[in-house]
C-alpha cells in the first residue's frame, strides 16, 4: 500500500511530491502548509518515506518507508512540540545532526512539525542550515500558512512550498469507512462536520465524549438567555479544558517522572547516592517544567477546539441566506432560527468575539478572563 | 515591657519574632540589670550551636558575683539537654546573672516547643512580641509609641501615618518618635501630613476597588501610586479584572443573601456582600462593556501593548467612563 493513501483528498499535491521523489524538481527544503486537518505532518512524513524509499516511488513495503511511517528510521528526525514552544537550544543541537551524513538512507531528513512555534531565536538558528544546507540534508517544515506570522520570511524564501487544501468531504468519509472501518452514516455525518480536518472527523465518529462536548457547545449560541447563563456557559468551556489538561497530565506525568527517576538512579540509597539524587531532582524540575508547558498547550487546544466550532456556527449562521455549504449541517434549524432572529451585524459581532478570544488565548490572556468576555460579548449581540 | 522593676527576675522569655519589640525587651532587661549593677555585660547565644556545659558556664555565678546578661537566641530549636538545663537554673536561678530566652513560639524541637509553658510554670517573666498583622494593633501601636515619646496623636493623624510609611514596625516607631520631636508633642494630621507624603502600600486590590467604584481621580491616584511603588502590572490587571467578574457574577446572580450564595457562585459571602453594594452603579450593558475591556487589558500587560503603564491607565479611565455613561 503506497505511502501516499494516507493523505486523503491531496491529489495536487502528491503529484508534486511524487516527481520530486522520484529526482524531478527536488529541493533542500520544503513548506508545508495548509489548515489544520488537511495533514501536514503526513504529508512531510509519506514525502520523508518517498525519499528514502528503495524504489523511489513511496511503496509503502520496503524497509525505509515502513520505518519512516513508524518513525524509527536513523535518518529521519520528526520533532513536534508538545509544549508551546520550539526553543532555540532544540534548534541548535536538532541542526547539528542534521548535518551529518545519512547512514541507512539516501538522505537525512528533518520534519519539523509546528513550525510556527518556532521562537524567533530558533527560527534563525534554523535559518543558517536552510541557508547553506548539506549536500544530502532536506527540512521539511510544516505550518498552517506561509503568511509571516507563521513561518519568517527568510525561512519562507528559501523554501519550496507545498500548498495543502481543505479535503472534501466525501474523501474524509471514504477515509473512516475504508481505513477506520466506520458505519457508513455516521462516517458521513463526521466527514460533514468536522471543517475538513481529518483527525477530528475520526475522533468525533469514534469518541462518545467528543460528541457530546460538541453538541454541548453548539448549544451555548442558541441558549444563552439569562444574564446567569453567561457564567454557566463559560465555567463549561474552561472547566472541561481544565479536565483535559488534568486528564493527560494524570495519564503521562507520573509515569514520566519515575522512569526519569529510574533512569537517573535517583532512587538509590547507601554511601555514593547523593550526587545521582541531586542530578535527578535538577532532571526532574526541568521535566516538570516541560509538563506545565504542555498542560498549558493542552488546556489551550481544548478551548480552541471548542471556539472553532462556536466560529463556524456564527459563520454558518451568516452565510445561511445565501445557500453556501454549512459547516455545521446537522444544527441546520438552529442556523436557520439564529438567521432569522439575529441581524447580520450582530451575527457578525459575536464572530468576531469568538475571534478575538482566539487570538487573547495566543496571548497568553487567562482563559477564564478572556472566554467569560467572549460568552458576555455573545450574550449582548 | 515595664522592666522598671529595680530587680530583674532572672530568667525573663520573649515570645514572638516581631524583631523591634524583641529587640526592645532585650534592652529593657540590659538596662534594667544595668541600673542595679552598671558593669553588667550582654552574651548573645544561640541556641542552635549550644552545648549543654557552656551554658552552664555562661549562667552559673562568677567567682567575683560579676552581673551577666545572657540572651539565648531562637530558643524554639534547643535540644532536649539543652532544655532541661535552662529549666533547671529558672528553677535555682544564680545572682546577678539574667537569662533572656528568645523564642519565635512557632515550629522548632519538641523540647523547644514545651519550653515556654514550662518556664511560665518556674516563674519565669513572659513578654509577647507576635507578630503585628492587624490593622487595629497597628494602630494602638503608633498611639503607643507616641505616648512612649511623650506626645500625643489622635486617629486620623494615625491613619494618615500608617497610609504614608506603611507596616513595617520599626519605620513607624522613628517616624513616631521623629514626630513627636518635630511637632513638640501634639500630631495632628496636619502634621503628618507636612512630614510624610504619599502612600506606602498600595495594592492591586486596592487600585480595583476605586476602579470599580467609578470614583476616576482615586482611581487614577491609587493606580499611580501602586506604579510607582512598583506593584507588578499584571497583578493589578488581574485584580481589576477579578473586581469586574466579580461584580458581574454577582449581580447576574440577582439578589440573595450572601451566605446561602457562597457556595453557588464560589466565592467568600464577604466578597459576595461587597460586590452587592459596589453592584448599585452598575448597569448591565456597562458591566458587558468592562468585561471587554479588562480582557483586552489582561493581553496588553503581557506584552500586547508598547506601555503597560498606558494600558492601565486607559483601562481604569474606561471603566470609569462606562460605568457612568448609564
Amino acid at each position: 500500500m503506497s505511502v501516499w493513501r494516507q493523505l486523503v483528498g491531496q491529489e495536487p499535491a502528491v503529484a508534486v511530491l511524487s516527481a520530486a521523489a522520484a529526482g524531478e524538481g527536488m529541493t533542500h527544503s520544503w513548506l508545508f502548509t495548509g489548515p489544520p486537518g488537511s495533514g501536514r505532518t503526513v504529508a512531510a512524513r509519506a514525502f520523508a518515506a518517498a525519499l528514502q524509499c528503495e524504489s523511489r516511488t513511496g511503496c509503502g513495503e520496503c524497509a525505509h518507508c515502513r520505518t519512516v511511517m513508524a518513525g524509527t528510521h536513523a535518518d529521519v528526525r520528526f520533532v513536534e512540540p508538545e509544549g508551546l514552544s520550539i526553543s532555540v537550544a532544540e534548534m541548535r543541537s536538532l541542526v547539528q545532526t542534521a548535518a551529518r551524513r545519512p547512514s541507512t538512507g539516501r538522505w537525512q531528513i528533518v520534519i519539523v512539525a509546528d513550525a510556527d512555534r518556532l521562537t524567533e531565536g530558533a527560527s534563525n538558528a534554523l535559518l543558517k542550515a536552510v541557508e547553506e544546507p548539506p549536500a544530502r540534508t532536506v527540512f521539511l517544515l510544516c505550518a498552517p500558512s506561509d503568511h509571516p506570522e507563521d513561518v519568517m520570511v527568510t525561512i519562507r524564501s528559501r523554501c519550496r512550498v507545498v500548498t495543502l487544501r481543505t479535503p472534501p468531504a466525501d474523501a474524509i468519509a471514504r477515509v473512516l469507512i475504508e481505513r477506520d472501518g466506520i458505519d457508513e452514516e455516521r462516517a458521513r455525518w463526521a466527514a460533514s462536520v468536522c471543517g475538513g480536518h481529518v483527525g477530528r472527523a475520526r475522533r468525533l465518529a469514534t469518541d462518545e465524549a467528543a460528541r457530546s462536548r460538541r453538541a454541548e457547545v453548539l448549544r451555548i449560541p442558541v441558549s444563552l438567555r439569562r444574564p446567569d447563563d453567561v457564567f454557566a456557559f463559560a465555567d463549561l468551556l474552561i472547566t472541561a479544558a481544565e479536565a483535559d489538561a488534568v486528564a493527560e497530565s494524570a495519564r503521562r506525568d507520573e509515569a514520566e517522572e519515575a522512569e526519569l527517576r529510574i533512569a537517573m538512579g535517583g532512587d538509590g540509597t547507601g554511601r555514593g547516592t547523593a550526587g545521582a539524587k541531586r542530578a535527578a531532582e535538577a532532571a526532574v524540575n526541568q521535566l516538570r517544567k516541560r509538563q506545565k508547558s504542555r498542560a498549558t498547550r493542552t488546556q489551550r487546544d481544548s478551548i480552541d477546539l471548542a471556539l472553532v466550532d462556536l466560529a463556524n456556527f456564527y459563520r454558518d449562521v451568516l452565510v445561511y441566506p445565501t445557500g453556501a455549504t454549512l459547516t455545521h449541517p446537522d444544527h441546520e434549524d438552529q442556523i436557520r432560527s439564529a438567521a432569522e432572529r439575529w441581524s447580520p451585524e450582530s451575527t457578525l459581532r459575536r464572530l468576531e468575539a469568538v475571534l478575538e478570544c482566539r487570538e487573547a488565548l495566543q496571548l497568553n490572556v487567562k482563559p477564564r478572563i478572556a472566554v467569560e468576555a467572549m460568552v458576555t460579548a455573545l450574550a449582548r449581540g | 515591657m515595664s522592666a522598671g522593676t529595680s530587680h530583674p527576675p532572672a530568667v525573663h522569655v520573649v515570645l514572638g519574632d516581631e524583631e523591634l519589640l524583641v529587640e526592645r525587651a532585650v534592652r529593657d532587661t540590659l538596662a534594667a540589670a544595668r541600673r542595679v549593677d552598671p558593669a553588667v555585660d550582654l552574651t548573645r547565644l544561640k541556641a542552635a550551636d549550644l552545648t549543654a556545659p557552656y551554658l552552664l558556664e555562661m549562667i552559673s555565678s562568677t567567682l567575683f558575683s560579676e552581673g551577666r546578661v545572657v540572651v539565648l537566641e531562637a530558643a524554639q530549636s534547643v535540644s532536649e539537654e539543652i532544655g532541661k538545663a535552662i529549666l533547671d537554673y529558672a528553677k535555682a536561678p544564680s545572682d546577678g546573672v539574667v537569662l533572656v530566652v528568645l523564642h519565635s513560639n512557632s515550629g522548632g524541637t519538641k523540647a523547644g516547643k514545651a519550653l515556654p509553658a514550662a518556664l511560665r510554670k518556674a516563674g519565669a517573666q513572659i513578654t509577647e512580641c507576635a507578630k503585628i498583622t492587624k490593622p487595629a494593633e497597628r494602630e494602638a501601636f503608633v498611639k503607643a509609641e507616641i505616648r512612649r515619646a511623650g506626645g500625643k496623636i489622635d486617629a486620623a493623624a494615625v491613619t494618615a501615618l500608617i497610609d504614608a510609611v506603611g507596616s513595617d514596625l520599626r519605620e513607624l516607631a522613628m517616624a513616631a518618635s521623629q514626630l513627636v520631636a518635630d511637632t513638640g508633642g501634639t500630631v495632628t494630621e496636619e502634621a503628618v501630613r507636612r512630614y510624610h507624603r504619599g502612600k506606602a502600600e498600595v495594592n492591586g486590590f486596592a487600585v480595583a476597588e476605586k476602579v470599580v467604584s467609578g470614583d476616576r481621580a482615586a482611581a487614577l491616584e491609587s493606580l499611580r501610586w501602586a506604579l510607582q511603588i512598583g506593584v507588578p502590572h499584571v497583578l493589578i490587571a488581574d485584580a481589576i479584572a477579578d473586581a469586574v467578574r466579580t461584580i458581574a457574577r454577582v449581580s447576574a446572580a440577582g439578589r440573595g443573601n450572601p451566605y446561602s450564595m457562597a457556595g453557588e457562585l464560589g466565592m467568600p459571602p464577604w466578597k459576595i456582600r461587597r460586590a452587592q453594594s459596589q453592584a448599585r452603579g452598575w448597569s448591565r450593558e456597562a458591566l458587558a462593556e468592562s468585561m471587554a475591556i479588562v480582557a483586552r487589558l489582561n493581553a496588553d500587560v503581557k506584552g500586547a501593548a508598547a506601555d503597560p503603564e498606558y494600558a492601565l491607565e486607559r483601562a481604569a479611565l474606561e471603566i470609569a467612563a462606562a460605568r457612568s455613561n448609564r
